[in-house]
């Protein structure tokens, strides 16, 4: 994207990687009727997931990353799962408004997004911090065979290496 | 994680799901909670599982028991798990 300008870059990070296996977690999981405490680990036992960090409900990331996500049908290849800092209540509403196919993990203290090195925080809005935008491609072991990670400040997945990757599962 | 035989559907901070919450500590029974809507009209799953909209309502695969209303519930829970049963 040429915008004439430089977009902010985000510090680097020792995030989670390919190869290596992601930290299990235990968090509020939203469907469109209810939300239950789900571990990342009983999802992968049933078969790989794609995890994909995004900004908060509302901003313009999480409705773009889920729009084109809805629009090239990975929910219909593999568990597909979201995550961000907001609420349950919120996540349903999001939910309906996309029509999204997929559940969505609620971590409003960021705790997960610190576990996985990937903490962006917000210029602007004291005291909150979200994950950085990121997809992580896991196998049914919860190894990464895919990773990606915002370096820039506004930033997309490459949603066509992603595919490839879940092609290759 | 384990796979609790009990499921309870309840609303935040909804004292009469507190009370089965309640009922099932005391009783030592480990169970799922679904956190479901506070819009009436949205409460389908609920619905589906009970014929009704409301909440607490609980599914307890070890009897095969559905049921909903937080005084039936805690009756029943006495009833199955207390000390007389």
């Amino acid at each position: 994207m040429d915008l004439g300008f430089d977009v902010v870059d985000l510090p680097e990070t020792d995030h989670v990687a390919e190869g290596e296996r992601a930290p299990d977690f235990e968090r509020p999981l939203v469907t469109a009727e209810y939300w239950e405490d789900v571990a990342l680990s009983e999802l992968t036992d049933e078969g790989p997931v794609v995890l994909v960090f995004h900004s908060m409900d509302g901003a313009f990331p999480a409705t773009y990353v889920w729009n084109e996500i809805r629009d090239r049908g990975w929910t219909d290849e593999v568990t597909v799962v979201g995550l961000s800092i907001s609420s349950p209540y919120e996540h349903k509403d999001l939910i309906e408004s996309r029509g999204i196919d997929a559940r969505l993990f609620s971590d409003p203290a960021n705790g997960v997004a610190e576990r996985y090195d990937i903490v962006n925080d917000l210029d602007g809005m004291a005291g909150i911090s979200e994950p950085r935008p990121a997809v992580f491609v896991l196998d049914a072991d919860r190894v990464v065979q895919y990773a990606w990670v915002a370096g820039e400040w506004p930033e997309f997945p490459d949603y066509d290496a992603v595919e490839a990757a879940i092609e290759d599962l | 994680m384990s796979d609790p035989d009990i499921t309870l559907y309840r609303l935040q901070a909804c004292p009469f799901c507190e009370r089965v919450v309640r009922s099932l500590d005391e009783h030592g029974l480990a169970y799922r909670s679904r956190f479901i809507e506070p819009m009436h009209s949205d409460r389908n799953v609920v619905k589906r599982l009970t014929g009704k909209r409301t909440v607490p309502a609980i599914v307890d695969e070890n009897t095969g028991v559905t049921m909903s209303e937080s005084a039936n519930i805690v009756e029943y829970l006495e009833n199955t798990y207390g000390e007389g049963a």
